[in-house]
């Protein structure tokens, strides 16, 4: 008998695509993807089921089909699609809204788990939000480390939220797995987080004086964790448990723009605050926050359980998903490679010249540029 | 005169390097040029790893780039010995390239190795070398690899002593380590300053980036008396402060990595502190507001240190390896090991400012 997995937030492209992925696994039987929009691409075999995670029917859903598999990926940063039929109206696309469907769509989705007594599994997805981001953390996080400072507002606190009724309903229901992934920025050719769209500025306000680490991880990679945390564990891993995900390595926000070839205009906190409510007005991003604060102390997480208790390598480094996202944006103002022309450029301008004059020191010599 | 009474330190001094100030070492990674910098140095022995030092080098890859009409790289490690400016022209070409296009890597920590090793080190060399003339002795006792922790007296109101330690380290190291520090939380709060400490290798002092980094093998340096010794008034001149509460002991312990215990003396004397102003120093939140004969009343000029003579002293290490995971559980254990360690450093100093001719010279 095959498993029958749920998909929350199956509207969203990231989990979309973890639906069309999880249905070519041979030990699943049925998939059932639950959103309150329909979803924009195809999701292939799956079923769809449109319905409110934060309404009672849920529970509904899960006894019906018999679920033993519950994937929740609703707990999101971002605005949903404005695309579709349902629920597009104004009200869906606040910040509240968005806060409901985070922490009273995970109270009412546990609530309906807890009830069900088919349901062996459940994969949630945070992130590193949980953290928060202060001058006093230490530079590198565990999945033991407590926040300094807890995230204040935002999608930082829904997802502590969230992860706090995860804890209680693991406690109830102790023979259910329990695996709840802490991902670092999420990046990729086709993202939509919010640092996407922050990168996607054609120019980047930073926090004069500060350069924060980064650590990002690859869609790709988030597809596989996902896989892995949603299947029995494979042998000498273990799939329940709370787990850093992040590509190796880090980058420095001024190496991102660099990178990127979009200039930064470093402004005081207080300016970058007119900034972001500037940008918000034009409807550009959401610059929240919590991702002020990331934007200044930065955040690196620790991936050793990962890695040896999950088992998991990712594919992607922090720079490799970060070029593969860099690719997919285009060049921005700056090209690096452009810059790299011109110094090579002035290069042979300044060190052939001195070489034609031939010696100013005097005694024998030759040029570094002499082939 | 002097040389002779230091019979003590004399056999750890590095190699020849007797009045001449300590001999540059412009990082591994451009290796191939430090020659022509102090190419008096040439008949050194150390040098002959020069051709292999500048062999694999980043550093030559992206002044090939530089270069990168001309066809080959314009600096043949082996070959000819280019012009020290034209080389040095090239280095820098490289140096901007990868600055402009961001392909340099950091580590977890913030580390920039590309920036410390070409600008921060360059830029507090000449106050090392020429303005505090730092004497750097017995640094064979950090060890070549693995970790290590330094600990090191604390002083001076500002913490350049730090600083120094770390271009002691990093410019007369045998095997070229790099010191990575411990820094107080208010430098990490300060804009500017906590970028360019992240960048120079610089950590929060807490026990998870300590560990952390001691399990990567670095060699970190602490300096636990903290602001208490920083900031102490110049009346109580190289008397060490309380140890903190010895948590750099237990640190070292769980990492099973020796102390090496690191004493600095002229320090204390750059900005002689004769007073606080603990009203201006509570309503900037700092821990405290230095008034030095000088400072504030001649304004910024005040601010610049007395050009001391400066001596920095690296002793024998204490290993800390051959103890039980119990013994981490013992508090007499660490409070024993925590005055060892501080009362070496203490008799060190004592040591060394009796045999201190003056304290410019």
């Amino acid at each position: 008998m095959g498993k029958v997995v749920l998909v929350t937030g199956a509207g969203r492209q990231l989990a979309g695509r973890f639906v069309r992925r999880i249905q070519r696994e041979p030990e699943v039987a049925r998939v059932i993807a639950v959103d309150v929009v329909p979803p924009e691409r195809d999701l292939g075999e799956a079923e769809f089921v449109q319905a409110d995670i934060r309404q009672p029917m849920i529970a509904r859903v899960l006894v019906e089909h018999a679920v033993d598999t519950v994937v929740h990926l609703d707990v999101t940063g971002t605005r949903p699609p404005t695309f579709g039929v349902g629920g597009t109206t104004k009200a869906t696309r606040g910040r509240a809204a968005l806060k409901e469907t985070n922490v009273i769509g995970t109270m009412q989705l546990l609530g309906a788990c807890q009830k069900a007594p088919s349901v062996r599994r459940l994969v949630v997805k945070s992130s590193t939000n949980v953290y928060g981001s202060a001058s006093r953390d230490p530079a590198v996080f565990d999945e033991s480390t407590p926040a300094k400072s807890l995230p204040s507002g935002g999608f930082a606190k829904d997802t502590v939220e969230v992860e706090g009724y995860v804890r209680g309903f693991a406690r109830r229901r102790p023979d259910v797995a329990v695996c709840v992934l802490r991902f670092a920025n999420i990046l990729g050719p086709r993202a939509d987080t919010p640092l996407a769209e922050y990168f996607s500025l054609p120019v980047l306000p930073t926090v004069l004086g500060y350069d924060p680490r980064l650590q990002f991880v690859h869609e790709d990679d988030v597809m596989e964790v996902l896989r892995i945390a949603a299947s029995e564990p494979r042998r000498s891993t273990l799939n329940s448990g709370t787990f850093n995900i992040a590509g190796d390595g880090v980058l420095l926000l001024s190496q991102t723009a660099r990178r990127l070839g979009r200039p930064t205009l470093p402004l005081l906190l207080p300016a970058l605050t007119g900034v972001r409510s500037l940008l918000r007005l034009v409807g550009m991003t959401d610059f929240s926050p919590e991702q002020v604060r990331l934007l200044t102390h930065g955040r690196v997480v620790r991936t050793r359980e990962m890695r040896e208790t999950l088992g998991f390598e990712p594919k992607y480094t922090t720079a490799e998903t970060f070029a593969d996202f860099a690719r997919g944006r285009g060049p921005g103002l700056l090209p690096p490679e452009r810059l790299a022309r011109a110094v090579d450029r002035l290069g042979e301008a300044l060190l052939d010249r001195p070489a034609d004059g031939s010696g100013t020191d005097g005694g024998p010599r030759r040029s570094p540029l002499a082939p | 005169m002097a040389d002779a009474k230091v019979i003590p330190f004399g056999e750890d001094r590095p190699r020849g390097a007797g009045e001449r100030p300590a001999r540059r070492r412009t990082g591994r990674r451009r290796a191939g040029d430090a020659d022509s910098g102090t190419g008096a140095a040439g008949a050194e022995p150390s040098l002959s790893a020069v051709p292999t030092g500048g062999a694999d080098t980043g550093g030559t890859g992206g002044t090939g780039g530089a270069g990168g009409t001309g066809g080959s790289p314009p600096a043949p490690p082996a070959g000819g010995e280019p012009e020290g400016w034209e080389r040095r022209l090239a280095t820098g070409l490289a140096f901007l390239r990868r600055r402009l296009t961001g392909e340099y890597e950091v580590d977890e920590f913030g580390y920039d190795e590309d920036l410390t090793e070409h600008v921060l080190m360059s830029a507090l060399r000449p106050l090392y070398e020429s303005y505090f003339r730092v004497e750097a002795r017995g640094l064979e006792n950090i060890p070549d690899t693995g970790g290590a922790l330094v600990v090191c007296n604390h002083s001076g109101t500002l913490p350049l002593d730090g600083l120094m330690l770390q271009v002691a380290v990093h410019d007369n190291h045998p095997a070229g380590r790099t010191l990575r520090l411990l820094a107080a939380d208010l430098v990490f709060m300060l804009p500017v300053v906590n970028e360019l400490a992240r960048k120079a290798g610089h950590t929060l002092a807490c026990a998870e980036d300590a560990e952390r980094l001691l399990e990567r093998g670095e060699v970190v340096g602490v300096m636990p008396e903290g602001f208490k010794g920083i900031g102490k008034p110049f009346s109580e001149r190289y008397k060490l402060q309380r140890f903190g509460r010895g948590g750099f002991v237990s640190t070292a312990l769980r990492a099973g990595v020796p102390i090496v215990p690191c004493s600095i003396v002229g320090a204390e004397e750059i900005y002689p502190m004769i007073g606080n102003a603990r009203t201006v120093a509570r309503l900037l939140g700092l821990p405290y507001f230095p008034l030095t004969p000088t400072f504030p009343w001649l304004g910024p000029l005040g601010a610049v240190p007395l050009p001391t003579k400066w001596t920095i002293q690296f002793g024998e290490p204490i290993p800390t390896d051959g103890y039980t995971p119990e013994a981490l559980e013992d508090p007499m254990l660490m409070f024993n090991l925590t005055d060892q360690v501080r009362e070496t450093i203490q008799h060190t100093l004592y040591k060394l400012l009796v045999e201190r001719r003056s304290v410019f010279f």
